[in-house]
Protein backbone atom coordinates (compact mmCIF):
# COMPACT_ATOMS: atom_id res chain seq x y z
CA UNK A 1 0.00 0.00 0.00
CA UNK A 2 1.87 3.30 -0.94
CA UNK A 3 0.06 6.32 -1.37
CA UNK A 4 2.02 8.03 -4.08
CA UNK A 5 0.23 9.28 -6.69
CA UNK A 6 -0.27 7.57 -10.22
CA UNK A 7 1.55 10.20 -12.04
CA UNK A 8 4.50 10.03 -9.68
CA UNK A 9 4.26 6.13 -10.25
CA UNK A 10 4.31 6.54 -14.18
CA UNK A 11 7.30 8.71 -14.02
CA UNK A 12 9.17 6.51 -11.81
CA UNK A 13 13.12 6.94 -11.74
CA UNK A 14 13.18 8.04 -15.15
CA UNK A 15 14.01 7.07 -18.61
CA UNK A 16 17.31 5.74 -18.72
CA UNK A 17 17.96 7.09 -21.96
CA UNK A 18 18.75 3.32 -23.01
CA UNK A 19 17.42 0.84 -25.49
CA UNK A 20 18.20 2.19 -28.40
CA UNK A 21 21.34 0.60 -28.71
CA UNK A 22 19.96 -2.85 -28.03
CA UNK A 23 17.08 -2.01 -30.41
CA UNK A 24 19.64 -1.41 -33.66
CA UNK A 25 22.16 -4.04 -32.28
CA UNK A 26 19.62 -7.10 -32.09
CA UNK A 27 18.17 -5.80 -35.66
CA UNK A 28 22.04 -5.59 -36.79
CA UNK A 29 23.13 -9.38 -35.53
CA UNK A 30 19.56 -10.30 -37.28
CA UNK A 31 20.33 -9.28 -40.65
CA UNK A 32 24.29 -10.37 -40.12
CA UNK A 33 23.03 -13.72 -39.57
CA UNK A 34 21.23 -14.60 -42.79
CA UNK A 35 23.84 -14.58 -44.91
CA UNK A 36 25.85 -16.67 -42.50
CA UNK A 37 23.02 -18.93 -41.75
CA UNK A 38 22.53 -19.62 -45.07
CA UNK A 39 26.32 -19.93 -45.92
CA UNK A 40 26.80 -22.48 -43.10
CA UNK A 41 23.27 -24.75 -44.26
CA UNK A 42 24.52 -24.51 -48.17
CA UNK A 43 28.17 -25.37 -47.68
CA UNK A 44 27.06 -28.03 -44.89
CA UNK A 45 24.46 -29.65 -47.62
CA UNK A 46 27.03 -29.36 -50.40
CA UNK A 47 30.04 -31.23 -49.06
CA UNK A 48 30.44 -34.75 -50.42
CA UNK A 49 30.66 -36.38 -47.32
CA UNK A 50 29.84 -35.49 -43.34
CA UNK A 51 33.30 -37.24 -41.87
CA UNK A 52 35.72 -35.61 -39.60
CA UNK A 53 38.28 -35.57 -42.22
CA UNK A 54 35.70 -33.85 -44.91
CA UNK A 55 34.32 -31.33 -42.47
CA UNK A 56 37.86 -30.67 -40.91
CA UNK A 57 39.51 -30.39 -44.20
CA UNK A 58 36.39 -27.78 -45.08
CA UNK A 59 36.97 -25.74 -42.02
CA UNK A 60 40.43 -25.30 -42.43
CA UNK A 61 40.19 -23.21 -45.50
CA UNK A 62 40.66 -19.71 -44.09
CA UNK A 63 37.50 -17.91 -45.41
CA UNK A 64 35.19 -20.84 -43.60
CA UNK A 65 37.17 -20.46 -40.30
CA UNK A 66 36.50 -17.01 -40.39
CA UNK A 67 32.92 -17.03 -40.96
CA UNK A 68 32.52 -20.21 -38.77
CA UNK A 69 33.75 -17.92 -35.76
CA UNK A 70 31.45 -14.83 -37.25
CA UNK A 71 28.43 -17.50 -36.77
CA UNK A 72 29.35 -18.52 -33.64
CA UNK A 73 29.83 -15.10 -32.41
CA UNK A 74 26.87 -13.58 -33.26
CA UNK A 75 24.86 -16.28 -33.08
CA UNK A 76 25.74 -16.02 -29.59
CA UNK A 77 25.45 -12.09 -29.11
CA UNK A 78 21.87 -12.00 -30.93
CA UNK A 79 20.82 -14.93 -28.19
CA UNK A 80 22.11 -12.85 -25.50
CA UNK A 81 20.15 -9.57 -26.65
CA UNK A 82 16.95 -11.58 -27.24
CA UNK A 83 17.10 -13.27 -23.82
CA UNK A 84 17.74 -10.28 -21.74
CA UNK A 85 14.57 -8.78 -23.10
CA UNK A 86 12.61 -12.31 -21.93
CA UNK A 87 13.92 -11.67 -18.72
CA UNK A 88 13.06 -7.92 -18.09
CA UNK A 89 9.89 -9.30 -19.54
CA UNK A 90 9.07 -12.53 -16.88
CA UNK A 91 11.19 -11.91 -14.28
CA UNK A 92 10.10 -8.75 -11.66
CA UNK A 93 11.89 -9.09 -8.26
CA UNK A 94 14.97 -7.68 -8.37
CA UNK A 95 17.42 -10.15 -7.07
CA UNK A 96 16.50 -13.53 -9.91
CA UNK A 97 16.05 -10.67 -12.29
CA UNK A 98 20.01 -9.31 -11.27
CA UNK A 99 21.11 -13.20 -11.17
CA UNK A 100 19.52 -14.39 -14.14
CA UNK A 101 20.76 -11.31 -16.03
CA UNK A 102 24.07 -12.52 -14.77
CA UNK A 103 24.11 -16.27 -14.95
CA UNK A 104 22.93 -15.72 -19.04
CA UNK A 105 25.49 -13.09 -19.79
CA UNK A 106 28.11 -15.80 -18.54
CA UNK A 107 26.61 -18.44 -20.17
CA UNK A 108 26.47 -16.92 -23.50
CA UNK A 109 30.36 -15.92 -23.55
CA UNK A 110 30.74 -19.67 -22.13
CA UNK A 111 28.88 -21.29 -24.81
CA UNK A 112 30.35 -18.51 -27.86
CA UNK A 113 34.21 -19.30 -26.28
CA UNK A 114 33.49 -23.15 -26.34
CA UNK A 115 31.96 -22.73 -29.94
CA UNK A 116 34.90 -20.62 -31.39
CA UNK A 117 37.89 -22.50 -29.63
CA UNK A 118 36.41 -25.69 -31.39
CA UNK A 119 36.46 -24.26 -34.33
CA UNK A 120 40.06 -22.63 -33.93
CA UNK A 121 41.20 -26.03 -32.67
CA UNK A 122 39.75 -28.01 -35.89
CA UNK A 123 40.88 -25.57 -38.01
CA UNK A 124 44.72 -25.34 -36.75
CA UNK A 125 44.19 -29.41 -35.81
CA UNK A 126 46.22 -29.47 -32.84
CA UNK B 1 7.33 -13.30 -12.33
CA UNK B 2 5.18 -12.21 -14.49
CA UNK B 3 1.52 -13.74 -13.50
CA UNK B 4 0.36 -16.54 -16.06
CA UNK B 5 -2.42 -17.81 -14.06
CA UNK B 6 -4.97 -15.58 -11.49
CA UNK B 7 -4.17 -14.90 -8.00
CA UNK B 8 -6.92 -17.07 -5.72
CA UNK B 9 -8.94 -14.58 -4.87
CA UNK B 10 -9.48 -13.73 -8.46
CA UNK B 11 -10.23 -17.33 -9.92
CA UNK B 12 -14.02 -16.95 -11.98
CA UNK B 13 -16.37 -19.51 -10.56
CA UNK B 14 -18.40 -21.13 -13.16
CA UNK B 15 -21.88 -21.55 -10.87
CA UNK B 16 -23.08 -17.72 -11.56
CA UNK B 17 -26.91 -17.12 -11.14
CA UNK B 18 -29.23 -17.66 -14.68
CA UNK B 19 -31.68 -15.52 -15.59
CA UNK B 20 -34.25 -17.28 -17.78
CA UNK B 21 -35.63 -15.58 -21.04
CA UNK B 22 -39.35 -14.22 -20.89
CA UNK B 23 -41.91 -17.39 -21.36
CA UNK B 24 -42.64 -17.12 -25.15
CA UNK B 25 -39.64 -15.58 -26.30
CA UNK B 26 -38.41 -16.65 -29.65
CA UNK B 27 -34.94 -15.37 -31.00
CA UNK B 28 -33.45 -16.29 -27.36
CA UNK B 29 -29.58 -15.50 -27.01
CA UNK B 30 -27.10 -16.41 -24.06
CA UNK B 31 -24.81 -13.27 -22.62
CA UNK B 32 -22.71 -15.14 -20.08
CA UNK B 33 -21.17 -11.93 -18.19
CA UNK B 34 -18.23 -11.27 -15.72
CA UNK B 35 -19.86 -10.04 -12.24
CA UNK B 36 -17.55 -8.71 -9.63
CA UNK B 37 -18.69 -7.29 -6.02
CA UNK B 38 -16.41 -5.83 -4.44
CA UNK B 39 -18.61 -5.25 -1.23
CA UNK B 40 -19.08 -9.34 -1.62
CA UNK B 41 -16.52 -11.15 0.24
CA UNK B 42 -16.23 -13.58 -2.58
CA UNK B 43 -14.44 -14.66 -6.11
CA UNK B 44 -16.01 -13.05 -9.11
CA UNK B 45 -18.74 -15.43 -11.32
CA UNK B 46 -20.23 -16.12 -14.91
CA UNK B 47 -23.77 -14.84 -14.75
CA UNK B 48 -26.08 -16.16 -17.81
CA UNK B 49 -29.00 -13.58 -18.96
CA UNK B 50 -30.96 -15.13 -21.78
CA UNK B 51 -32.00 -12.25 -23.51
CA UNK B 52 -35.30 -11.90 -26.32
CA UNK B 53 -33.20 -10.43 -29.22
CA UNK B 54 -36.63 -9.54 -31.27
CA UNK B 55 -37.54 -7.07 -27.91
CA UNK B 56 -33.52 -5.81 -27.64
CA UNK B 57 -31.08 -3.52 -30.30
CA UNK B 58 -29.04 -5.12 -32.44
CA UNK B 59 -25.64 -4.22 -30.68
CA UNK B 60 -24.16 -5.26 -27.56
CA UNK B 61 -24.45 -2.17 -26.12
CA UNK B 62 -27.55 -2.50 -26.55
CA UNK B 63 -28.29 -6.09 -24.76
CA UNK B 64 -26.26 -4.79 -21.32
CA UNK B 65 -28.57 -1.75 -21.18
CA UNK B 66 -31.71 -4.13 -21.69
CA UNK B 67 -30.02 -6.26 -19.23
CA UNK B 68 -29.34 -3.47 -16.47
CA UNK B 69 -33.35 -1.68 -17.42
CA UNK B 70 -35.21 -5.06 -17.12
CA UNK B 71 -33.31 -7.75 -15.77
CA UNK B 72 -30.51 -7.41 -13.43
CA UNK B 73 -29.79 -3.57 -11.79
CA UNK B 74 -27.08 -4.68 -10.35
CA UNK B 75 -24.91 -5.59 -13.54
CA UNK B 76 -22.45 -2.25 -13.61
CA UNK B 77 -20.64 -0.98 -17.23
CA UNK B 78 -19.69 2.66 -18.28
CA UNK B 79 -21.38 3.84 -21.33
CA UNK B 80 -22.27 7.59 -22.56
CA UNK B 81 -22.19 8.22 -26.48
CA UNK B 82 -23.31 4.51 -27.90
CA UNK B 83 -21.47 5.56 -31.18
CA UNK B 84 -18.37 4.84 -30.56
CA UNK B 85 -16.75 7.91 -30.28
CA UNK B 86 -16.26 8.32 -26.19
CA UNK B 87 -14.98 4.95 -25.53
CA UNK B 88 -16.22 4.45 -22.19
CA UNK B 89 -18.00 0.95 -23.39
CA UNK B 90 -14.61 -0.68 -23.75
CA UNK B 91 -14.46 -4.38 -22.92
CA UNK B 92 -13.75 -7.68 -23.62
CA UNK B 93 -16.29 -9.34 -25.87
CA UNK B 94 -16.12 -12.87 -27.65
CA UNK B 95 -12.38 -12.78 -26.91
CA UNK B 96 -11.68 -9.76 -28.22
CA UNK B 97 -11.35 -6.14 -26.76
CA UNK B 98 -13.66 -3.84 -28.93
CA UNK B 99 -16.64 -0.95 -28.12
CA UNK B 100 -20.15 -2.53 -26.91
CA UNK B 101 -21.87 0.16 -29.09
CA UNK B 102 -20.46 -0.88 -32.30
CA UNK B 103 -20.27 -4.38 -31.66
CA UNK B 104 -22.93 -6.33 -33.07
CA UNK B 105 -24.73 -9.43 -30.93
CA UNK B 106 -25.46 -10.90 -34.41
CA UNK B 107 -21.88 -10.84 -35.16
CA UNK B 108 -21.01 -13.10 -32.33
CA UNK B 109 -22.28 -16.67 -33.50
CA UNK B 110 -22.46 -18.62 -30.19
CA UNK B 111 -23.01 -17.31 -26.31
CA UNK B 112 -21.72 -14.20 -25.98
CA UNK B 113 -19.44 -14.01 -23.11
CA UNK B 114 -18.50 -10.62 -22.21
CA UNK B 115 -15.26 -9.75 -19.59
CA UNK B 116 -14.04 -6.47 -18.53
CA UNK B 117 -10.88 -5.22 -20.39
CA UNK B 118 -8.08 -7.81 -19.79
CA UNK B 119 -5.29 -7.87 -17.04
CA UNK B 120 -6.84 -4.45 -15.31
CA UNK B 121 -7.93 -4.07 -11.69
CA UNK B 122 -11.73 -4.66 -11.46
CA UNK B 123 -13.88 -1.70 -9.87
CA UNK B 124 -16.85 -3.80 -10.20
CA UNK B 125 -18.25 -5.96 -13.24
CA UNK B 126 -17.22 -4.45 -16.52
CA UNK B 127 -15.59 -1.76 -14.78
CA UNK B 128 -12.16 -1.48 -14.99
CA UNK B 129 -9.70 0.68 -13.08
CA UNK B 130 -8.06 3.03 -15.94
CA UNK B 131 -5.97 5.21 -13.14
CA UNK B 132 -2.49 4.19 -14.18
CA UNK B 133 -3.36 3.85 -18.43
CA UNK B 134 -4.58 7.70 -17.46
CA UNK B 135 -1.50 8.76 -15.89
CA UNK B 136 0.36 7.34 -18.74
CA UNK B 137 -1.30 9.42 -21.02
CA UNK B 138 -0.85 12.21 -18.81
CA UNK B 139 2.77 11.73 -18.74
CA UNK B 140 3.53 11.87 -22.78
CA UNK B 141 2.33 15.97 -22.24
CA UNK B 142 -0.54 15.58 -24.56
CA UNK B 143 -0.50 19.37 -24.99
CA UNK B 144 0.94 21.94 -27.79
CA UNK B 145 4.91 23.03 -26.46
CA UNK B 146 6.34 25.32 -28.34
CA UNK B 147 9.46 28.23 -27.50
CA UNK B 148 8.06 30.43 -30.74
CA UNK B 149 5.69 32.69 -29.74
CA UNK B 150 1.87 32.45 -30.85
CA UNK B 151 1.61 35.03 -33.96
CA UNK B 152 -0.34 37.76 -32.57
CA UNK B 153 -3.24 38.00 -34.44
CA UNK B 154 -4.14 34.62 -35.58
CA UNK B 155 -3.47 30.92 -34.82
CA UNK B 156 -0.11 28.79 -35.34
CA UNK B 157 -0.55 27.70 -39.43
CA UNK B 158 -0.12 24.60 -40.36
CA UNK B 159 -0.11 23.18 -44.18
CA UNK B 160 -2.49 20.85 -45.32
CA UNK B 161 0.07 17.83 -45.71
CA UNK B 162 1.17 18.38 -41.70
CA UNK B 163 -2.11 17.92 -40.64
CA UNK B 164 -2.49 15.11 -42.50
CA UNK B 165 -0.10 13.54 -40.62
CA UNK B 166 -1.95 14.39 -37.31
CA UNK B 167 -5.54 13.59 -38.62
CA UNK B 168 -5.21 10.03 -37.72
CA UNK B 169 -3.83 9.67 -34.70
CA UNK B 170 -5.66 12.20 -32.98
CA UNK B 171 -8.73 10.23 -33.61
CA UNK B 172 -7.80 8.06 -30.53
CA UNK B 173 -10.47 7.58 -28.07
CA UNK B 174 -8.34 6.72 -25.16
CA UNK B 175 -11.12 3.56 -24.80
CA UNK B 176 -8.08 1.59 -23.69
CA UNK B 177 -8.81 -1.72 -26.03
CA UNK B 178 -5.38 -1.27 -27.39
CA UNK B 179 -2.92 -1.22 -24.52
CA UNK B 180 -4.99 -3.63 -22.76
CA UNK B 181 -4.57 -6.30 -25.67
CA UNK B 182 -1.16 -6.02 -25.18
CA UNK B 183 0.66 -8.80 -23.49
CA UNK B 184 3.87 -6.64 -22.94
CA UNK B 185 1.55 -3.86 -21.42
CA UNK B 186 -0.26 -7.05 -19.43
CA UNK B 187 3.45 -8.07 -18.06
CA UNK B 188 4.82 -4.40 -17.48
CA UNK B 189 2.00 -1.85 -17.45
CA UNK B 190 4.11 -0.21 -14.38
CA UNK B 191 6.61 0.54 -16.58
CA UNK B 192 5.68 0.24 -20.42
CA UNK B 193 3.89 2.89 -21.24
CA UNK B 194 1.54 1.09 -23.46
CA UNK B 195 0.11 1.36 -27.29
CA UNK B 196 -2.35 4.28 -25.96
CA UNK B 197 0.16 6.45 -24.65
CA UNK B 198 2.78 6.27 -27.26
CA UNK B 199 0.35 6.27 -29.95
CA UNK B 200 -0.24 9.96 -28.46
CA UNK B 201 3.31 10.01 -27.92
CA UNK B 202 3.83 10.23 -31.47
CA UNK B 203 0.70 12.32 -32.40
CA UNK B 204 2.74 15.32 -30.96
CA UNK B 205 6.32 14.51 -31.97
CA UNK B 206 5.19 14.96 -35.93
CA UNK B 207 2.89 17.16 -34.93
CA UNK B 208 4.61 20.24 -37.34
CA UNK B 209 3.18 23.10 -34.94
CA UNK B 210 4.68 21.43 -31.95
CA UNK B 211 9.07 22.30 -30.64
CA UNK B 212 9.64 19.74 -28.31
CA UNK B 213 10.15 16.89 -30.13
CA UNK B 214 13.53 16.10 -28.40
CA UNK B 215 12.19 16.14 -24.90
CA UNK B 216 9.07 13.79 -26.16
CA UNK B 217 11.90 11.27 -27.84
CA UNK B 218 14.12 11.82 -24.23
CA UNK B 219 11.08 10.95 -21.92
CA UNK B 220 10.19 8.11 -23.83
CA UNK B 221 13.62 6.27 -24.37
CA UNK B 222 13.78 3.99 -22.50
CA UNK B 223 14.37 -0.20 -22.42
CA UNK B 224 10.93 -0.41 -20.63
CA UNK B 225 8.48 2.80 -21.96
CA UNK B 226 9.35 2.51 -25.56
CA UNK B 227 11.16 -0.34 -26.03
CA UNK B 228 8.91 -3.50 -24.37
CA UNK B 229 7.09 -3.08 -27.39
CA UNK B 230 8.04 -6.30 -29.50
CA UNK B 231 5.79 -5.44 -32.56
CA UNK B 232 3.05 -7.90 -31.17
CA UNK B 233 0.44 -6.04 -33.10
CA UNK B 234 -2.69 -6.70 -31.00
CA UNK B 235 -2.99 -2.91 -30.19
CA UNK B 236 -3.58 -2.42 -34.22
CA UNK B 237 -5.95 -5.78 -34.18
CA UNK B 238 -7.66 -4.38 -31.38
CA UNK B 239 -8.42 -0.71 -32.39
CA UNK B 240 -11.85 0.21 -33.08
CA UNK B 241 -10.82 3.88 -34.30
CA UNK B 242 -9.07 0.93 -36.91
CA UNK B 243 -5.74 3.24 -36.03
CA UNK B 244 -2.53 1.61 -35.74
CA UNK B 245 -0.50 2.19 -33.23
CA UNK B 246 2.04 -0.27 -33.90
CA UNK B 247 2.84 1.72 -36.67
CA UNK B 248 3.84 4.94 -34.34
CA UNK B 249 5.55 3.48 -32.30
CA UNK B 250 8.15 1.63 -35.07
CA UNK B 251 8.37 5.14 -36.35
CA UNK B 252 9.24 6.30 -33.10
CA UNK B 253 12.10 3.86 -32.98
CA UNK B 254 13.07 5.03 -36.41
CA UNK B 255 13.11 8.57 -35.07
CA UNK B 256 15.17 7.41 -32.11
CA UNK B 257 17.67 5.90 -34.52
CA UNK B 258 17.60 8.31 -36.69
CA UNK B 259 18.70 11.35 -34.20
CA UNK B 260 22.03 8.77 -33.17
CA UNK B 261 22.96 8.01 -37.13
Amino acid sequence: MSLRSPMGRVLGLGSAKDGTAHWWAQRVSAVALIPLTLWFAISLLTLPALDYGTVRLWLSAPLNTLLGVLLVAVLTYHSYLGIVVVIEDYVHSAGSKLLSLLLLRFLHVLVGGAGIFAILRVAFGS
Amino acid sequence: MAEFSLPANSKVRKDGRVFKAPPGAKNVRVFKIYRFDPEAAENPRMDSYELDMDACGPMVLDALIKIKNEVDSTLSFRRSCREGICGSCAMNIDGKNGLACVSACADVKHDIKIYPLPHMPVIKDLVPDLTNFYAQYASIKPWLQTRTPAPPDGERLQSKEDQEKVDRPSACILCACCSTSCPSYWWNSDRYLGPAALLAAYRWIVDSRDEAAGERLDYLEDPFRLYRCHTIMNCTEACPKDLNPAKAIGEIKQMLLHRRH
